[in-house]
């Protein structure tokens, strides 16, 4: 059975339309990204698969129940972490805790072989007030909370936005802990790169998921060559390039800016000449390995 | 039930922990309650007076000096000329002119009639209305000393006189503070409990922690009921302070039983929590829950009774008093404190609350399963 199946959702808010009839499942055991700019309609999705908002159309179900009418199962059964962080910012890192505890009717005790490890981590601050905690460390309680009943399925909202790149790795390695004690992951990121994190991913443009396989999968249908390019100048070179004969697409990313072309043949050198006699600039360039921010780009621009 | 502890228990961790919802709870009230009834009087003294006299009779005199001699009027001059009496008034050095005219004592004898002129300044109409009634007092006390004066044999046609002799029940000295404590009380109560209502659970969603409760097995009645279980206890400790206050700075006689007061109270506080429970749904910041809270809050207070009696006001406003709940809490305060009445003249008030209480909270709760 899958954990979560959801069935042509969608959901409109007044004249925007965030959710355009999708559909995916999320398999038992399976950690599951949900990958798309901000504004791409995820947190919608994520809203109405933890019972918070209601579907125009479409149905799905979490746990083998409807999100409508099987919300208080659901309620009972899933872990989730919003995009914001919503706990009490009065109360102590050990008070936030205990409430959630309480409220589910365990203790924090009981809960220690699933999320041993991460409250480990911020136990020596627990009487420290959470709204005074770093980002890093409230992103940890919030887990905490989040697992405290020992959920089936744990939900994330972009749970790695405004941290660090080193919290972020470590927030990784802490989700596949705990999704080798058998939980169910579903969760969101606006950040590309950690899509090969995930066992399986949906790629979401404007409402609607423009790719859903492995990570390995989307990447081995980029069927284009690809090139990473760097001048002295790359935001002037992308000017001077931009109407090379059979460019496909070029953008700048991070160090490099990466060019895509056409021609199944394409060979660097051809590019190296077309560069030399439009540019001044000293250029390297080399073929790379498309990543999922390419596939993105190549699909939100072709698909 | 336990999960109705686990909320209210957590809902008191953040009220004593945090400094000025203490202070809120405890200093303002107090603070609040010995202001505005030291401050607040209806009693008006020190009119000031200015006298142009025209006769400069015996008669006359006798208005002079009666006036002087009295606690209420601060004699500010006596004149002869209309016009300086006028720029008195004109530049608030005066707040009555009284003008007694030529051959006013030779009319009085003669003719046993004769007319005084009296000028008020009306920029504030309770103080002149009362000013006006001091000074008639006055003159009708003159009238009485003259004609006794003047007319050793009685007439035999004259008319008969009745007199009439009023005793103030309840309040015989209309002592200010035990007419206003019990109001002041109900009022601060109801304000402070609507908003701390309103802005706590507005908070809960300006955080956002209302979604992540949202998303456990708490319901909405639990959470509710979660909420205004604390409030309710703040409310009590809200007014028995008050009234403590009131009876140790003012000494005010608490004529009936505060059993009765208690059990009005305990269904009251859940009027007005449910009204704050109603403002929460209606806003989305704590901010608009506060202007929004001060519609209502205003609306309550001018309308109740405490400042104008109620009676007064034209129809409409009289049936708007209807679902005003501080009207109700200043009447029961004032009937069961100072003049004593007892469970049976207040069950019939205590009967409307308990039917208010669940009408309010009723539509709060079916509101708020709509928004969110």
């Amino acid at each position: 059975m899958a954990a979560i199946e959801v069935h042509q959702i969608s959901k409109s808010f007044g004249e925007t339309k965030a959710v355009k009839d999708m559909s995916f499942n999320v398999n038992d055991g399976e950690l599951f990204g949900l990958i798309g700019p901000d504004g791409a309609g995820k947190t919608t999705l994520i809203k109405i698969l933890v019972t918070l908002q209601k579907p125009d159309s479409g149905s799905a179900k979490v746990d083998g129940q409807d999100v409508v009418s099987g919300y208080h199962h659901i309620r009972n059964i899933i872990g989730y972490m919003p995009g914001k962080f919503a706990l009490y910012q009065d109360l102590s890192i050990e008070e936030n805790m205990s409430f959630f505890a309480d409220i589910f009717g365990t203790k924090i005790e009981e809960q220690m072989e699933l999320m041993g490890d991460i409250y480990k981590q911020i136990e020596p601050f627990k009487k420290r007030k959470a709204g005074q905690l770093s980002g890093g460390m409230k992103q940890k309680l919030a887990l905490c909370c989040a697992l405290i009943h020992k959920p089936k399925i744990l939900v994330l909202d972009e749970p790695t936005t405004g941290v660090d790149a080193v919290s972020r790795r470590e927030f990784w390695d802490m989700l596949s802990h705990i999704k080798k004690q058998g939980i169910s992951i579903l969760v969101s990121t606006p950040y590309m790169d950690e899509a090969a994190r995930c066992d399986r991913i949906a790629l979401v443009q404007e409402g609607s998921i423009i790719a859903l396989d492995t990570p390995k999968g989307i990447i081995k249908d980029f069927a284009h060559p690809i090139f990473g390019i760097k001048g002295d100048n790359n935001y002037h070179l992308i000017e001077e390039l931009k109407n090379m004969p059979g460019l496909r697409s070029l953008y700048p990313s991070g160090e490099y800016a990466h060019l895509v072309m056409d021609d199944k043949n394409q060979s660097s050198e051809e590019i190296k000449n077309y560069a030399a006699a439009k540019t001044h600039q000293k250029i390297e360039i080399e073929p790379i390995e498309a990543d999922i921010e390419d596939c993105f780009i190549e699909m939100m621009q072709h698909g | 039930m336990k999960i109705i502890f686990h909320l209210v228990k957590k809902e008191f961790l953040q009220i004593l922990r945090s400094k000025f919802m203490i202070a809120l709870m405890t200093g303002v009230p107090v603070i609040q309650l010995i202001l505005l009834s030291f401050a607040a009087n209806y009693d008006i003294k020190n009119l000031k007076v200015y006298m142009v006299d025209n006769d400069l009779s015996p008669s006359s005199r006798l208005i002079a000096t009666t006036l002087q001699g009295s606690s209420f009027f601060d004699f500010k001059g006596y004149t002869f000329s209309q016009k300086e009496a006028f720029d008195a008034l004109s530049k608030d050095k005066a707040d009555i002119i009284i003008e007694i005219p030529h051959h006013f004592e030779r009319d009085l004898v003669k003719e046993n009639n004769a007319s005084v002129q009296v000028l008020i300044n009306a920029i504030n109409n309770t103080k002149a209305g009362l000013a006006n009634g001091y000074v008639q007092a006055v003159l009708q006390d003159v009238n009485a000393n003259i004609r006794s004066e003047w007319k050793t044999a009685p007439q035999l046609n004259s008319t008969g006189q009745i007199e009439v002799v009023s005793v103030n029940w309840y309040n015989p000295t209309l002592d200010y503070p035990t007419l206003m404590v019990p109001g002041i009380l109900a009022e601060l109560l109801s304000l402070l409990t609507i908003i701390l209502t309103a802005l706590n659970i507005v908070k809960e969603k300006e955080i956002g922690t209302l979604e992540q409760i949202n998303v456990t097995p708490v319901t909405k009645f639990q959470f509710i009921l979660g909420k205004l279980l604390p409030f309710w206890v703040i409310g009590h400790i809200i007014f028995w302070t008050g009234l403590s206050v009131g009876k140790m700075v003012f000494g005010i006689p608490i004529l009936g039983s505060l059993l009765v007061i208690e059990a009005f109270l305990s269904v009251y506080l859940f009027v007005v929590l449910g009204i704050g429970l109603f403002i929460s749904n209606m806003a989305e910041t704590q901010q608009q829950a506060m202007f929004v809270a001060f519609f209502f809050i205003m609306a309550f207070i001018l309308l109740c009774g405490l400042f104008t009696p109620a009676e007064n006001m034209p129809q409409w406003a009289q049936w708007l008093n209807i679902i005003n709940p501080l009207y109700y809490f200043v009447e029961v305060n004032r009937l069961v404190i100072i003049k004593g009445s007892g469970l049976k003249i207040i069950a019939p008030f205590i009967g409307y609350m308990a039917i208010y209480a669940i009408g309010i909270n009723g539509l709060a709760i079916w509101r708020y399963k709509k928004t969110t």
